[in-house]
């Protein structure tokens, strides 16, 4: 393997330098709320987040779950896990939970920003039970208003919500707009949350364009490891100019990279679909041990955590409470049961032209990984797909065991490429 | 049938293999379609109004030999989520025509579409209970998905649920219910008058049994509860939590009794015995299991209400009851359990209530060291 020496890999693109810029200016308003009170913070979750609301009354939007993945990239999160354990938290208890709450029942300052109190704790139940109880100890801790935004789950084989469910969650979204309003002490204006749904519509566009895009060979970015730089402007600043300029921006590069041939990678020689979310204390350590094959993740299942937009939604201003509504009961992957997750990767298999499927399980996050067993059985015995299971966790360091990854991970390409060799071989009609 | 026949007739194939009764059940009543029940609450009213049965799948038991599952589900999850696979995949639940899930957490609801892959055989259904038990629209989601899942049922019997049908079922399941709340009742009261064991062995049989068949067993077993007058032997009295979904085995149950507790309370099967009030029976009945769900029903871990501290219920219950302390019996790996005690282990300690916090797991063989904490426990509030 001579190709594989040249593993350390930098990243950095334009997309990257902007994203540090805007996200920087997202958290300096965190810190600003917290430390002036400048701004009333509504906590949120990521799946199928209803965030235009959120900007529609100029409040903060504040995501835990960002909180606790920014203290595990900056690796300062195991403090605040142990110090959430000694209080009575299990070892076997999500750890983006215990990272949070460890922080967050602490002076609230972080490497990042300083993390305000919330006003509102909107809990948008969007697949994920652990939010509830997340939300739920969160409100224990603070005189926060807490509420409950049920999202029930997609249980029809079809994958489309019923009328009931939507007008279910239109009515709670109105509820909502009702508590926003006594928080902040003025009307929704209609007007401008329109125009801030329709800016969503634009910047989901764009992303479904920057996705389809690593159907080129070679893909001009990594849909793992670069799509988590273009997910956090996804969230935060869905509905602004700023987050639809970075996607403008980010489209661009890409468009540009597609034409020049090139891709994260010196060589493309492999394309996997990569599902379950990444191990945050170690991101760039993981991904060098798939760079160093020239492995290129052409699509994922955790950059659809928050919206699924690339097979055609679309947040629709003429209906905003309604496509919101739609956005967190149909269109991200957290509120998908296990059939329609298979469906979504097998799609990206074929469509994306992926060699191979990886499936990442962390411990903490079971709305991923419980049963991922059964679905490696699915890919491999059902239809044929190199599929390799690797185990560590999205934020505890603890579980992170780099040379077992590394053994898992050399053997899974290295069976690859012969199982490619061969295959080019037979098709050249040689001897296998 | 006193309550000694029950349990001597009973607790043996509990033990070994719960689901067998069931199997030899169906021998004798080909006809009748069973639908297994996951955990935690089933509104089994709408699978007896269509002349069905609901039964039980609470697990495979410390006997079951767990060989093709843990492939499927990692080292991670818990117990019952394997086993119950286990069970599926080694055709112990092909007597079963359903099973139903519900939106407990997150195992167990890809437990569900994991069943739906490899059981096509099987009806799988699984509801969506709602978390939002504060918006007057809730009653009425609930009351639709009942529905959406009143068709589903329909179409497996082959014939219309009625809403008098419903009724029937619901009058029965009322009567049993309040039965089940009356043993409770006389537990917290009396507890040398009946054991943990014994209340357990008569409602896990709820949970397998036609109820109509199950009211006469429980009927008897109160008379021989009543008619006891045994003297209190000296032991702590406690309430225990975190066992609503997964079940511990019998004899670990025995052990913390043994070891010197009286449980006055518990939330064993909490879903066969969910409402503290009957549920209405006239008027629309869909609508009023709707309502009783999020109005009637006991606080459980998988249910969150916004309304109330989470520790609320459980230092109520043990101040209600005269308990001296709080037995926290989690499952291994069980996250709504797990989340709960970080809530309850401050408050308890702020209300002055002793607490010990135990783990078990369904398949767990050995009781020595739960035993041994527990006497621990017991000795420390005894002479303190």
């Amino acid at each position: 393997m001579a190709e594989a020496a040249a593993a350390k890999t930098s990243y950095q693109g334009q997309m990257h330098l902007l994203q540090k810029e805007i996200m920087g200016r997202y958290f300096e308003r965190l810190t600003r709320a917290a430390e002036q009170g400048d701004g009333k913070a509504v906590y949120m979750l990521i799946s199928g987040n209803p965030v235009e609301l959120v900007h529609a009354f100029d409040m903060v939007p504040v995501y835990p779950e960002i909180n606790a993945l920014q203290l595990a990239v900056k690796k300062v999160a195991l403090p605040f896990i142990q110090k959430a354990e000694e209080i009575g938290y299990s070892m076997d208890n999500c750890a983006y939970v215990k990272a949070d709450v460890g922080m967050f029942l602490g002076d609230r300052k972080t490497p990042f920003a300083t993390i305000p109190l919330p006003a509102l704790i909107l809990c948008n139940y969007v697949g994920c039970n652990v939010y509830l109880q997340w939300f739920e100890h969160l409100a224990e801790n603070c005189d926060g208003e807490i509420y409950n935004l049920d999202v029930p789950f997609l249980r029809d084989p079809s994958g489309v919500p019923s009328k009931e469910d939507v007008e279910y969650v239109v009515k709670q979204l109105e509820e909502v707009i009702e508590v926003c309003e006594r928080l902040t002490g003025k009307k929704l204006d209609w007007a401008k949350f329109k125009r801030i749904v329709a800016l969503s519509g634009e910047t989901g566009e764009l992303w479904s364009k920057i996705k389809a895009l690593t159907k080129n060979v070679p893909s001009p970015y990594d849909a793992y490891f670069d799509s988590v730089t273009m997910m956090a402007p996804l969230y935060c600043l869905r509905g602004t100019e700023d987050g639809l300029r970075f996607f403008e921006t980010a489209l661009k590069e890409m468009e540009e990279k597609v034409r020049m041939g090139t891709g994260p990678l010196p060589k493309e020689r492999f394309r996997f679909v990569i599902e379950g979310p990444p191990p945050w204390p170690f991101l760039k350590t993981f991904r060098d041990m798939f760079s160093k094959w020239g492995a290129v993740a052409v699509a994922s299942t955790y950059s659809t955590v928050g919206g699924l937009w690339e097979f055609g939604f679309k947040h629709d201003a003429n209906r905003p409470l309604e496509s919101i509504a739609q956005h967190m009961l149909q269109w991200n992957v957290t509120n998908r049961d296990f059939r329609q997750r298979y469906a979504q990767i097998e799609r990206y298999v074929n469509e994306w032209s992926a060699d191979a499927l990886v499936i990442h399980s962390v411990k903490s996050c079971r709305l991923f990984s419980a049963g991922q067993g059964d679905m490696r059985e699915y890919f491999t015995k059902e239809l044929d797909v190199p599929t390799l299971l690797i185990e560590s966790d999205i934020e505890d360091p603890r579980y992170f065991s780099e040379a077992q990854l590394k053994n898992r991970i050399d053997a899974f390409f290295e069976s690859l490429e012969h199982r490619k060799l061969t295959r080019d071989k037979r098709l050249a009609g040689g001897k296998v | 049938m006193t309550l000694e026949d029950i349990v001597s007739r009973y607790r043996d194939p509990l033990e070994s293999d719960p689901l067998e009764l069931m199997r030899e059940w169906k021998k004798s009543h080909p006809d009748t379609k069973l639908i297994g029940c996951y955990p935690v609450y089933t509104p089994v009213e709408f699978i007896h109004a269509a002349g069905m049965l609901p039964v039980g799948v609470i697990g495979g038991g410390n006997r079951l030999e767990i060989a093709h599952a843990d492939s499927r589900f990692q080292s991670f999850v818990c117990s019952i989520v394997k086993s119950t696979l286990e069970l599926g995949l080694t055709g112990k639940l092909d007597f079963l025509d359903g099973i139903i899930f519900h939106s407990i957490c997150d195992p167990a609801r890809n437990l569900g579409s994991v069943f739906t892959r490899n059981f096509p055989r099987l009806l799988v259904e699984y509801i969506h209970f709602p978390q939002n038990m504060t918006s007057p629209h809730t009653v009425n989601y609930l009351t639709a998905e009942y529905r959406r899942l009143i068709t589903g049922y329909e179409q497996l019997a082959g014939r219309t649920i009625t809403d008098d049908a419903i009724r029937r079922s619901l009058r029965i399941y009322n009567e049993q219910r309040r039965l089940l709340r009356e043993l409770y009742a006389i537990r917290a009261q009396t507890p040398q008058n009946v054991s943990a064991v014994e209340s357990y062995v008569v409602s896990r049989l709820a949970t397998l049994l036609p109820p109509e068949e199950h009211i006469a067993m429980l009927k008897d077993a109160l008379a021989t509860v009543r008619a006891r007058d045994e003297k209190p032997k000296d032991r702590i009295k406690v309430v225990l939590e975190g066992s609503f979904c997964e079940q511990p085995p019998l004899e670990l149950i025995e052990g913390l009794e043994a070891a010197g507790c009286y449980l006055l309370d518990d939330d064993f099967l909490t879903g066969w015995r969910f409402f503290v009030e009957d549920i209405p029976v006239e008027g629309d009945p869909v609508h009023n299991l709707a309502e009783a769900y999020l109005r009637r029903s006991v606080y459980s871990g998988v249910k969150h209400d916004t309304r109330e501290r989470k520790a609320k219920h459980l230092i109520d219950r043990i101040k209600e009851t005269g308990a001296a302390a709080a037995l926290i019996l989690s499952a291994k790996f069980c996250e709504p359990a797990l989340f709960d005690y970080a809530l309850y282990k401050p408050a308890l300690e702020k209300e002055g209530i002793p607490h010990l916090f135990l783990e078990f797991e369904e398949k767990m063989w050995i009781f020595d060291k739960a035993r041994s904490e527990v006497e621990t426990f017991v000795e420390s509030m005894l002479f303190d």
